[in-house]
């Protein structure tokens, strides 16, 4: 039982982490509860999908669809973080300090929620098949312990909901004002993240061959799959063995978001209207 | 209006045409055949050349799902109960790297060694 519910904990950890970042930015929005509940509900189904046609997946594309998959989806919600966070910079000082805005801003952020709520899906999906095969592996085998470890698979599936709890009210203490730094650096290095996983895949697909030796191995210091190397994967995109190619592709997406941000994000000091908006570089 | 293509689109076709080329440098893959039966792996180690890319086909005997994984590897990726899947793996240095199913670790686990 307590080994069911390790493996399943394991697994819904990283999307627990994520649903509770992204419910904790979206506080106070209108309708961003229902878009948290419609994202684990599509993210619940999709993963259901997912597990349903595990064997069709891998043999598709030569053999690499599943890789390509899981590349495709885990890019997409890199750009959903990238545009939720620039969309953010652009409008959200403003949905912050004023809290009566949101109504009239609620719909240019409901675009935002929904990026989000992609975010979510993806998560929930990703993280959720791989549930999902557990437990149909129980169910398939059987025998005297399959309700057992079924228990364990439910507490399991609960200590991942805590996760996503604590996330959620741990991000909620912090000020208004502070939080809105703080989600948009959450979110910058959880894309960046991201990012580096869908690079694994490329190269394990062998769609990208370059760069593919190891750039360093810290698995003897801090192991990623221990609870600790769990929580950093997902919050900063810790890896013990990556590639060089995804040292690359985590250290552009990090730039590449923190500048986009930077320059959609409005000045302090209003400019003339004959000023033009484009900058050089 | 004949113009000359802009730089960015003659980066893109060079791009693109180094793309196409790349997989033919795949040729020499070595290839390793594994088959899970009873929640083991056979063979439990095999040996491949260091220095050559390698493609593992994994044939799944059992009814269960499981999820091949390994760290060193770099690989992650799920077999369904009687399915195969291939997985591509870099050219490795001469060491030996842990495989095992994620969803059986403790008890289910391979190695390659490169030599």
């Amino acid at each position: 039982m307590i080994g069911a519910l390790i493996i399943v904990f394991r697994e819904v950890i990283e999307a627990g982490i994520i649903v509770g970042i992204v419910m904790a930015v979206t506080q106070g929005v209108r309708g961003s509860r229902l878009m948290a509940g419609a994202g684990v509900a599509a993210g619940v189904v999709g993963a259901s999908l997912v597990a349903a046609f595990a064997g069709a997946l891998a043999s598709a594309l030569n053999g690499v669809g599943q890789e390509l998959f899981n590349a495709s989806i885990l890019s997409l919600a890199v750009c959903m973080l990238a545009w939720h966070n620039i969309w953010m910079a652009s409008h959200g000082r403003q949905l912050a300090a004023d809290a009566r805005q949101l109504g009239q801003e609620v719909r240019s952020g409901a675009r935002s929620l929904f990026a989000l709520a992609i975010v979510v899906a993806i998560a929930v999906m990703r993280e959720g098949s791989e549930v999902a095969l557990f437990l149909y592996g129980l169910v398939a085998a059987g025998g005297t312990t399959a309700g057992d470890l079924l228990v364990g698979s439910a507490l399991g599936l609960a200590a991942g909901v805590a996760v996503s709890a604590v996330t959620y009210f741990g991000l909620a203490t912090i000020p208004p004002r502070r939080l809105f730094a703080v989600t948009t650096g959450l979110i910058t290095f959880l894309a960046a993240g991201l990012a580096a996983q869908a690079a694994n895949f490329l190269q394990q697909a062998g769609v990208a061959t370059a760069m593919s030796d190891t750039a360093w191995d810290t698995s003897a210091i801090l192991s990623d799959t221990s609870l600790f190397g769990r929580v950093l994967h997902t919050l900063i995109g810790y890896s013990d063995q990556p590639s060089v190619l995804q040292v690359v592709v985590y250290a552009a997406t990090l730039a590449a978001i923190f500048t986009l941000t930077k320059a959609f994000a409005p000045r302090t000091i209003a400019r003339p209207p004959q000023t033009p908006l484009t900058q050089n570089g | 209006m004949t113009r000359t293509p802009p730089l960015s689109v003659v980066a893109l076709a060079i791009a693109l045409a180094a793309g196409a080329a790349a997989p033919a440098l795949a040729d020499d893959e070595t290839q390793v055949q594994i088959t899970l039966k009873d929640h083991k792996f056979e063979p439990a180690e095999s040996s491949v050349p260091a220095g050559k890319p390698i493609v593992i086909e994994l044939a799944n005997q059992d009814a269960t799902p499981a999820e091949f994984e390994s760290k060193a590897l770099r690989v992650e990726k799920v077999v369904a109960g009687g399915g195969a899947i291939t997985v591509k793996v870099r050219a490795l240095k001469p060491g030996r790297y842990r495989f095992f199913d994620d969803y059986h670790e403790a008890t289910t686990e391979g190695f390659l060694v490169a030599q």
